[in-house]
C-alpha cells in the first residue's frame, strides 16, 4: 500500500463539512502558519519540500512562488486553476468534490506565504455541482473566521471568490485563464511579462493547480525535509492520477511518486490490469497531450529499466522513446483500441479547442484533423502520413502558448510508434472502412 | 457593412428582457467580487445567469442587456459569447444534452452512445426535437474520463451511460412534460 498523504481523510463520513474536517486536524496547519511562522518561512518550505506544479507541467512551485513581484507593493492576487480540462483528467474534481475545505486550507497557507488578500477559483463551467460544494465551504469558512478580515485574530485578511468558466479548454493556460477572469475571450497572453509581474488585471499573480495548492497543506503538516523524503530524486511527494480507458478500475489514486508504471496498471489497488482480460497496447499517462507510448515503452525504457511514475522516468528516451508525466491523466488502451482513430479524435479536439490567435495552431489543426479523417475512413494515402509529421513539426514550438505543442506531440508520437496502423489504413481501405462503425473498440 | 445580426450569427427577438428583483441584487453583489473598476469580469457569472434564466439561450436582446448591466459595448459581450461553448446562441429544447466525444469517453462506447440518442430523438447532433423539448449536442471533454461515457443535460452530469439508462432517463423527462426542470441556479452560486 503506498503512501497517501494528501487524501487521506477523504473516506470520513462527513468530511466536506467544517466541523467534520476541523475535528480530523483540519486547518490545523493554516493555524500553525497564521500563528506561528512568517510568510517567508512558508515559501522556504514549499522550496524545500520539492514540489512540483501538479496541472500538467511539472514547475517547481517554489520558484514559481520566488519570482512574485513583491518589491513594488502592488496588490498581488492567487489564482487557483481548477478548470480542469485536459482529456483523461478528472483528479481536481475528485479533490474538490471530496475534500473541499482542503483546498481552502491550502490556499490561506498559500495567500499568506504570498502577502495575497484576494484570490480566485477559476473552475470550468461544466462543473457546476462542483461550484456549489466549494461555494457551501467557503461560505463556512468565513462563518468560522477562517476566511475574511483578520483571521483568528493573526491580522490577515483574505478573500476567496469563485469565477466561472464558460467551456474553454484553453483557459487552463494561465494567462489565457487571467483574460478569461478579466471578462475576455481566453486568447493566452505574449510572455514576458510573465503574470509574476503583470498578471490579473496587470497585478503581481501566482497561478496554480488545484492540486498543488492542496498538497501544501500536508508539507506543512509532515514538514518539508519529510515530504521531500517521499516520492524519488527531484519527483517529491504524491501524485494523484485518473485512471481511465480499457482498464478493470478506472478512477483516482494518490501515488507516492516512484511507483512502477507495470504496478500502477496490473496492481488490483489501482488500475487492475486490462478489462476483459486483453492485453495492453499503449499508454497515454499525462492527459491527451502527452505522447503516447506502446505497452513496451510505457513499462520499460529502451535501456530495459522498469519505468516509474516520476516525472523523471516517464521522460527518460526524450521524445524518441519516453512520454511525460503531465497532468497524471492516464488512459489506457487495450489491443483493440484503433490508434489512427484516437488521433483523429483528440486532433479533432485541439481543432475545437484552439483559440485561434497563432496561424500554426489554427490552420494546423484545422489541417491536421481532416487529414486524419480521411486516413481513418480508409481515403488516404501513403503521403498523408508524412504530411502530418510535417505539419506537427511545424506547428510545434511556433506558437505563443504550449497548446500549439499540446496539439503536435499526440499526432507525431502516434505516427513514430504506431505507423504500421497508418500505413495499414492507406493500404486496406475495404477492410478499414467495414470495421469502424462508429468506435475506437472495434479495431481487430 | 453588414452587421454580425445579418450573419445570422445570432438571434434578435426585439424583446424587452430584464432579471428579476432577486437575481439582480445577487448580480450586484458578484460585480463587488471584482475591483470597482472591473466590472466586466463578471460577464461569464453573468451570462451564465442569462442564459438560464431568460430563456435558455443568448439573444441579441440578452447580450445587449447584459452589457448595459456592466457598463460594458455589446461587442464585449458578443465576442465572449462566441467563444466559450456552454452558451448557445439560438433557441434550445427544455433539455440540452450533451454527450462527450472526447478519447476516452470513445474508448468506453461514447460513441455508442450517441447514436443511441439520435435515434431515440430522432434528430442530428446540433438540432432540437420538434416538441422543443429536447436539444441533442456534441462536447469536448467533460473532466469525467473515470466514469465514461458520459453526458450531461442541462449541465448536470449524467455518468456510465448504457442505452439502457438512456432509454429511462428520456422515458422520465418525456412524463414530467411541462414541468420546468429542477436546476441549480448559477445566481445562487457565488
Amino acid at each position: 500500500m503506498g503512501r497517501v498523504i494528501l487524501t487521506d481523510k477523504i473516506g470520513i463520513p462527513g468530511i466536506r463539512d467544517f466541523a467534520v474536517y476541523r475535528a480530523h486536524g483540519g486547518y490545523s496547519n493554516a493555524e500553525k502558519v497564521l500563528k506561528e511562522m512568517t510568510p517567508a518561512d512558508v515559501s522556504r518550505e514549499v522550496t524545500k519540500s520539492g514540489l512540483r506544479g501538479r496541472g500538467g507541467a511539472g514547475f517547481p512551485t517554489g520558484l514559481k512562488w520566488s519570482f512574485l513581484d513583491r518589491k513594488t507593493g502592488k496588490s498581488r492576487y492567487l489564482v487557483c486553476n481548477a478548470d480542469e480540462s485536459e482529456p483523461g483528467t478528472f483528479k481536481d474534481r475528485y479533490l474538490m468534490e471530496h475534500l473541499p475545505h482542503l483546498l481552502i486550507e491550502g490556499l490561506i497557507i498559500s495567500s499568506f506565504a504570498l502577502g495575497v488578500k484576494t484570490c480566485y477559483i477559476y473552475v470550468r463551467g461544466e462543473f457546476r455541482y462542483i461550484i456549489g460544494i466549494l461555494k457551501q465551504a467557503i461560505d463556512e469558512a468565513y462563518r468560522q473566521k477562517f476566511l475574511g478580515e483578520n483571521i483568528l485574530g493573526t491580522g490577515f485578511s483574505l478573500d476567496i471568490f469563485l469565477h466561472p468558466g464558460g467551456g474553454a479548454y484553453i483557459c487552463g493556460e494561465e494567462t489565457a485563464m487571467l483574460e478569461s477572469l478579466e471578462g475576455k475571450r481566453g486568447n493566452p497572453r505574449i510572455k514576458p511579462p510573465f503574470p509574476a509581474y503583470k498578471g490579473l488585471y496587470n497585478y503581481p499573480t501566482v497561478v496554480n493547480n488545484v492540486e498543488t495548492l492542496a498538497a501544501v497543506v500536508p508539507i506543512i503538516g509532515m514538514g518539508a525535509d519529510a515530504y521531500a523524503r517521499t516520492g524519488v530524486g527531484k519527483s517529491t511527494g504524491t501524485k494523484l492520477i485518473s485512471a481511465c480507458g480499457n482498464i478493470n478500475n478506472p478512477g483516482v489514486y494518490e501515488i507516492e511518486l516512484g511507483l512502477p508504471v507495470e504496478d500502477f496498471i496490473f496492481s488490483e489497488e489501482y488500475c487492475g490490469g486490462i478489462k476483459y482480460g486483453k492485453r495492453l497496447k499503449a499508454v497515454v499517462p499525462g492527459g491527451s497531450s502527452v505522447p503516447v507510448l506502446p505497452a513496451e515503452l510505457i513499462l520499460h525504457t529502451l535501456k530495459g529499466e522498469q519505468r516509474l511514475m516520476t516525472y523523471e522516468s516517464l521522460a527518460e528516451g526524450g521524445f524518441d522513446s519516453g512520454t511525460m508525466l503531465g497532468s497524471g491523466g492516464f488512459i489506457v488502451y487495450d489491443e483493440d483500441a484503433c490508434m489512427v482513430r484516437n488521433t483523429w479524435n483528440f486532433t479533432r479536439f485541439y481543432r475545437h479547442e484552439s483559440c485561434g490567435q497563432c496561424s500554426p495552431c489554427r490552420e494546423g489543426t484545422a489541417w491536421m484533423e481532416p487529414v486524419l479523417r480521411r486516413i481513418e475512413q480508409g481515403d488516404g494515402k501513403y503521403s498523408d502520413i508524412d504530411l502530418l509529421v510535417s505539419i506537427a513539426d511545424k506547428i510545434e514550438g511556433n506558437t505563443i502558448c504550449p497548446f500549439g505543442d499540446a496539439a503536435a506531440w499526440p499526432v507525431s508520437s502516434a505516427i513514430r510508434h504506431f505507423r504500421h496502423e497508418f500505413e495499414f489504413h492507406v493500404e486496406h481501405p475495404e477492410i478499414v472502412k467495414n470495421m469502424h462503425h462508429g468506435s475506437l473498440i472495434q479495431y481487430r | 457593412m453588414k452587421n454580425l445580426i445579418d450573419h445570422k450569427l445570432f438571434v434578435k427577438e426585439n424583446k424587452m428582457v430584464e432579471f428579476s428583483a432577486d437575481t439582480l441584487k445577487r448580480i450586484g453583489d458578484i460585480i463587488l467580487h471584482y475591483p470597482g473598476d472591473k466590472k466586466k469580469s463578471a460577464l461569464l457569472p453573468v451570462l451564465h445567469i442569462a442564459q438560464q434564466e431568460l430563456g435558455g439561450y443568448l439573444s441579441v436582446d440578452i447580450m445587449d442587456y447584459v452589457a448595459s448591466l456592466l457598463e460594458i459595448q455589446p461587442i464585449e459581450v458578443y465576442e465572449v459569447a462566441t467563444f466559450y461553448s456552454m452558451f448557445h446562441l439560438e433557441p434550445v429544447g427544455k433539455y440540452v444534452i450533451e454527450v462527450c466525444q472526447t478519447g476516452p469517453c470513445a474508448l468506453c462506447g461514447g460513441e455508442h452512445i450517441l447514436d443511441h440518442l439520435k435515434k431515440v430523438l430522432g434528430i442530428t447532433t446540433g438540432k432540437t426535437t420538434t416538441d422543443k423539448m429536447f436539444t441533442l449536442k456534441t462536447v469536448e471533454c467533460l473532466g469525467a474520463c473515470g466514469t465514461a461515457p458520459v453526458m450531461q443535460i442541462n449541465t448536470e452530469f449524467y455518468e456510465s451511460m448504457t442505452t439502457e439508462k438512456i432509454d429511462r432517463i428520456i422515458e422520465d423527462l418525456k412524463n414530467k412534460g411541462n414541468q420546468k426542470p429542477s436546476e441549480t441556479r448559477w445566481a445562487e452560486l457565488f
